[in-house]
């Protein structure tokens, strides 16, 4: 599914992403914990190719084709979603129509045809629904006057919409209550199967307890200090980081 | 026709010019015997032609404006022609392989059918398409209802009293250089007339006016709503009109008689001339109303084209309790100008009015928000609100507003609000990482933010305005 070989990366000519290594299958679950500032979101962006964030060295492959060399709308058209840390504004353009445009791009892209406005209507509505959205949040513009655990359950529903086959959660559990938190869980449940992955980018345990992760691993300074399994995320919440960095140096 | 004007053919056409009367153009140059020549082409009666000349005079004493934020080389009057009549059937193209492909491309992203491409596009088709026989529907429904809806230049004749009592006295010829122009070389226009009390049972288009080829230049529009009557009408369409009159200056005049509702809905996009700034129209137009007692007039316009736009519809609220309502998108790319805006003038008491302005500049183009709101001192209770944004596209391109503001009344409430923004690079990320290419992500960005004023648009003329932005934004991203 993705292989990424030592990549570096950097924004403003700052390096974040040192010699990064790793590799998700189909149908698995990695959970990405680690300090503030550690490179967790730059990978994110870097994978979906946001401007400004560049690789410098190493490989990313996704299904088999070379990642960085795609526009980021092609990643998006491929099947590589991005839930975002802060997700941002957009006002006036209802979410509906957003949506639709990111589902038939999608299809397009694969050589379908366009959903109908009333197949996608359902759609819409079922999705809204499972994240416990009110159906007026189609028409309300992109993100406008949400609050922020809306804006997170916005993004899931956009996820369920597009059914990734990569999907990349940054934080997605900040800022979440205890029900969102539920909401957002059986939502990434609900998609997981043999031909999707996910990368979950989190700070709590919490959220592991719900979405049981095959890998946990550990970012620090830009690099991927240590891996395991879902015991690993407990030994943090206990112990913290230090402890890591103290291993590494 | 008169002994002088046949004098005048013979002089001016003596060097092998066409002197068939149906289908020549005037040589370049204004003078009066040009004016009577347009008069007697139209089989003008008198008081027509002694108007015209009249603001013929006005004109040669008056100067261009240079006030408006926009530049362009500086015309010389004398070298436009004044008069074309329209193509006959063998100038124009057989069929659409003789038309521009580019033009041809433009009407297919605009999603526009092939038969009215041919009619846009001027092809000499004999074949009866359907919308001969919807015009004819339109036109007997109409007159169930007494609407006159006719171009200006047959009012003259069916119409007299009507177009001499209303016609020049909301714009007056003196009101500006254009308008006195105008009201000197008028081609053609409409005219529209709504009996007391009867609510217009459809939208009035343009698109269905008969005799609208090469009207453009000198367009003169007058449309009177009489006591509590009712009426929506539709100026321009969304597919890119080609003029080879690179100047244009028209004439709008609504009157709104007590009680009466008028709504005004432009599309405008005129050649905007080539992505380096070539070619193009300009286009001044002076539009403006008057609001009788509890009379409301609603100017709603959505600009894209043109190389230089100077244009303020505007409203008069002469009349107690009358409202006058702004709501406008104009949007720039490459290198074209629009100074655009409104006046609302209060006069009488308690009187509203709203103004809601989108500017969009992309390229290197610049996009000037210009508006007055003027109280007058029997304006009590009086209120205006005003919001005004601006949206930039790039870093090359400018926006710039200049509200005025006179309240000579102290109970008169005006309320001003501006904003400018940014299309952001995280809007741009967002729509991509839903996989979106770039175009399509700033045109919705775009729509998003004009979606207050196409809410005011009749529904497919809304949705035809959105197509109508994304290829007007074409290259601005990239
Ligand atoms: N656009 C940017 N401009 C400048 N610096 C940036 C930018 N994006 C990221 N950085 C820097 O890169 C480093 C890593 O940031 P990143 O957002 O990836 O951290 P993170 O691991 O996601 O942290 P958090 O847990 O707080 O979300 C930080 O020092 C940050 O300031
Ligand atoms: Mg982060």
């Amino acid at each position: 599914m993705l292989t990424i070989k030592d990549l570096c990366a950097s924004v403003e000519d700052k390096e974040i992403i040192r010699q990064l290594s790793l590799e998700v299958k189909p149908g698995e679950i990695h959970a990405i914990m680690g300090p503030n500032g550690a490179g967790k979101s730059t990978l994110g962006n870097v994978l979906s190719g946001r401007p400004g964030y560049e690789a410098t060295a190493g490989t990313v492959t996704f299904k088999e084709m070379d990642l960085l060399d795609l526009d980021p709308e092609i990643r998006a058209r491929e099947g590589l979603f991005l839930a975002f840390q802060y997700p941002v504004e957009i006002p006036g353009v209802s979410n509906m129509e957003l949506l639709k445009a990111a589902v038939d791009a999608r299809r397009t892209h694969a050589g379908q045809e366009e959903i109908s406005a009333i197949d996608f209507m359902k759609m819409a509505r079922e999705a809204c629904k499972s994240v416990g959205l009110d159906q007026s949040f189609l028409k309300r513009g992109v993100n406008e006057g949400f609050s922020g655990g809306e804006k997170k359950r916005n993004e899931i529903m956009q996820m369920m919409l597009m059914e990734p086959t990569l999907c990349i959660l940054d934080e997605t559990d900040s800022g979440l209550d205890i029900d969102a938190l539920q909401v957002v869980a059986r939502g990434v449940n609900a998609m997981r199967s043999e031909e999707r992955s996910f990368i979950v980018v989190t700070h709590y345990q919490r959220l592991l307890d719900f979405i049981v992760p095959d890998y946990v691993h550990v970012l620090a300074n830009g690099r991927i200090v240590k891996s395991g399994d879902k015991s690993l995320a407990l030994e943090l919440e206990a112990k913290g980081y230090s402890w890591l960095e103290d291993e590494v140096a | 026709m008169s002994e002088q004007v046949e004098e005048l053919i013979k002089k001016e056409y003596a060097a092998g010019f066409h002197t068939d009367i149906e289908s020549e153009t005037l040589p370049p140059g204004l003078n009066e015997d040009v004016i009577r020549f347009i008069s007697a082409k139209k089989n003008e009666p008198e008081w027509m032609l002694e108007w015209r000349l009249k603001a013929y005079k006005v004109w040669q004493s008056m100067e261009e404006p240079s006030w408006a934020h926009v530049h362009y080389p500086e015309i010389d009057f004398q070298a436009v022609s004044y008069f074309s009549a329209p193509k006959s059937l063998e100038d124009r193209p057989k069929s659409l392989d003789e038309v521009d492909p580019d033009l041809i491309e433009t009407y297919n992203k605009l999603g526009i059918p092939l038969h009215e491409q041919e009619m846009l596009a001027g092809v000499a088709v004999d074949a009866v398409f359907d919308s001969v026989s919807v015009v004819t529907t339109f036109r007997e429904k109409l007159e169930e209802a007494g609407v006159i809806f006719c171009p200006i230049s047959e009012a003259v004749h069916r119409f007299p009293e009507l177009v001499k009592k209303y016609l020049g006295t909301v714009v007056p010829q003196r009101d500006n250089y254009y308008a006195a122009l105008n009201s000197a070389v008028f081609s053609d226009g409409s005219f529209v007339y709504i009996p007391k009390g009867v609510r217009c049972p459809m939208e009035l288009s343009t698109y269905f006016r008969i005799n609208q080829m090469n009207t453009g230049q000198f367009e003169r529009t007058l449309i009177i709503a009489d006591e509590g009557s009712h009426v929506s009408y539709l100026e321009g369409c969304t597919a890119p009109q080609r003029d080879e009159n690179q100047l244009h200056a028209a004439v709008v005049e609504l009157i709104a008689l007590d009680n009466a509702e008028i709504k005004y809905s432009t599309v405008q996009n005129w050649y905007p001339g080539d992505e380096n700034g070539k070619g193009g129209i300009y286009n001044f137009v002076t539009k403006r109303g008057i609001c009788h007692q509890r009379a409301k007039i609603s100017w709603t316009q959505v600009e894209t084209g043109s190389a230089v736009t100077w244009k303020y519809p505007s409203c008069i609220l002469k009349g107690d309790h009358s409202i006058g309502e702004f709501y406008s998108v104009a949007l720039t790319n490459n290198y074209q100008q629009a100074d655009t805006g409104t006046k609302m003038i209060h006069l009488g008491k308690n009187t509203k009015s709203t103004i809601i302005s989108k500017g969009i500049s992309a390229g290197r183009s610049q996009n000037a928000y210009r508006g007055l709101v003027r109280m007058g001192s029997s304006a009590s209770g009086a209120r205006n609100f005003t919001q005004c944004d601006s949206l930039l596209i790039g870093d090359r391109c400018g926006a710039h507003t200049f509200p005025y503001i006179e309240s000579a009344h102290p109970s008169a409430i005006v309320e001003h609000e501006a904003t400018t923004s940014k299309v952001s690079d995280d809007q741009m990320f967002l729509c991509q990482q839903r996989g979106l290419d770039p175009e399509k992500a700033v045109s919705m960005i775009v729509n998003g933010f004009c979606r207050e004023v196409f809410k005011q648009l009749p529904m497919e003329f809304a949705v035809e305005a959105g197509k109508l932005l994304e290829v007007s934004l074409e290259g601005s991203v990239g």
